[in-house]
């Protein structure tokens, strides 16, 4: 046995792509174990190792853990990613929900309906130029450090690079407004582990394509 | 002295709810300020107290702190409700993620059409009886204490009486099956702080109404 965590999802981004991100970031080297028929799914189910019957689910330090937020702190703790204070991780925690909000936003695009579509991206951007991109640009400016909250490397700022990517995969004149973000975006690309995660051959993974999403829905019978 | 934490929030449960609980089983004070007009939510905007110009708002320990379960988070650790070590954190991370999962239907649901606000609230009871408390009936069997998590009182705790007592408005004998949960509702229903709150003319909320969800929609203009 490894001993490396060990990822049980879908071959696909989704709730588990935050998870990949956190552990490269902190040189962590993962398994995965994709789930691709409902049978996979339904032998983990049957072995218990789904508290609410439900992926994304970590195999770690002998735990099975479920709960993106859970396993996100968990590995942040472990990994000297956290805040170093209470109030720190309130800052991180708040940060981080919403990104994981417009995250959301952006993950919901593939299951809308083709006439609902454009209008869904249309306030996607309306959001992401709007409310999300300059909430985090203030803070950067507000303090004029490197990272987002104390002065070093944390959870969030990892999230928050995974986010501009996705953000620039839907337009990249997204980012065109926001300095600090540009900036912040380069300094964390170039950290060695993440550089690293953003080649390919890394275990990121890449945005869901119709084709496979429509293979998906009828393999677990999705509507 | 401290000065108390004040809310920002609807007069009603919401995304604010949770909180209400979590500060009066810890058996702290807090004000309210509730959003009744647009034009008190855009001085919020203005004001620049909302990060993501989104209620809840909690004024606390000098921080306006947004994102509920941000929120809650620091209010678990700052009254000793997050157990007393990382494992215990996480497991009542898992546990109480859950739990605001099936919140989380509900509070959305007086927003649906009718239709579907009532296919969602059979959801949200079908999920509590084959995918919720089935867990917790399980952990409470398990190690046979008193708490969900390291034989002491933890924000886990809160949340599930909370999420128990919400589904029970909506199908009273949904614990019917779940006899250490009935137990556990009993039980943590009795602790002095939670009584007080659980009694008539305490801050907590009642269940949404169309005047409800009329002040929200125009608040938030949807």
């Amino acid at each position: 046995m490894s001993g490396k965590p060990v990822l049980h999802y879908f071959n696909a981004r989704g709730r588990m792509e935050c998870i990949r991100w956190l552990l490269a970031a902190a040189g962590v080297e993962f398994e995965e174990k994709f789930i691709e028929r409902p049978e996979d799914l339904e032998k983990l189910r049957k072995d218990g190792k789904l508290m609410f019957e439900q992926v994304p689910m970590v195999e770690i330090d002998g735990m099975t853990l479920v709960q993106t937020r859970a396993i996100l702190n968990y590995i942040a703790t472990k990994y000297d990613l956290d805040g170093k204070d209470v109030k720190e991780r309130a800052l991180i925690d708040m940060y981080a929900e919403g990104i994981a909000d417009l995250s959301e936003m952006m993950g919901q695009l593939v299951v809308t309906p083709p006439d609902q579509k454009e209008a869904k991206i249309a306030l996607i951007k309306d959001r992401t130029k709007n409310r999300y991109l300059p909430a985090f640009e203030k803070v950067l400016k507000s303090h004029g450090q490197d990272y987002l909250v104390g002065n070093r490397l944390t959870r969030v700022d990892i999230h928050l690079l995974e986010l501009l990517l996705y953000v620039e995969e839907i337009d990249s004149s997204l980012l065109a407004p926001f300095p600090l973000l540009k900036a912040l975006k380069s300094r964390l690309s170039n950290l060695p582990n993440v550089k690293k995660f953003l080649q390919p051959g890394s275990q990121r993974k890449p945005p869901i394509d119709e084709k496979a999403l429509e293979e998906a829905k009828k393999i677990f019978k999705l509507s | 002295m401290e000065t108390k934490p004040k809310l920002y929030y609807f007069h009603g449960r919401g995304r604010m709810e949770s909180i209400r609980w979590l500060l009066a089983a810890a058996g702290v004070e807090f004000e309210e300020e509730f959003l009744e007009t647009r034009e008190q939510y855009e001085k919020l905007q203005k004001d620049g107290r909302l990060l993501f110009d989104q209620v809840p708002l909690v004024e606390i320990d000098g921080m306006p702190l947004t994102q509920s379960r941000a929120i809650l988070s620091y209010l678990a650790a700052k009254y000793n409700l997050y157990g007393k070590d990382l494992k215990e954190r996480l497991r009542i991370d898992m546990y109480a993620d859950g739990t605001l999962d099936l919140m989380l239907m509900i509070a959305q649901a007086p927003f649906k059409p009718p239709k579907e606000k009532e296919e969602s609230y059979a959801l949200v009871v079908k999920r509590a009886k084959t995918r919720y408390f089935p867990v917790f009936e399980k952990i409470l069997k398990d190690h046979g204490e008193d708490f969900l998590v390291g034989n002491q009182l933890s924000w886990a705790d809160i949340q599930l009486l909370e999420a128990i007592l919400m589904v029970e408005e909506l199908s009273a004998p949904v614990l019917s099956d779940f006899p250490l949960l009935q137990a556990f509702k009993t039980r943590i229903s009795n602790i002095p702080t939670i009584k007080k709150f659980l009694q008539p003319g305490s801050q907590r909320k009642p269940p949404p109404d169309a005047h409800y969800v009329e002040v929200v929609r125009n608040v938030l203009n949807f």
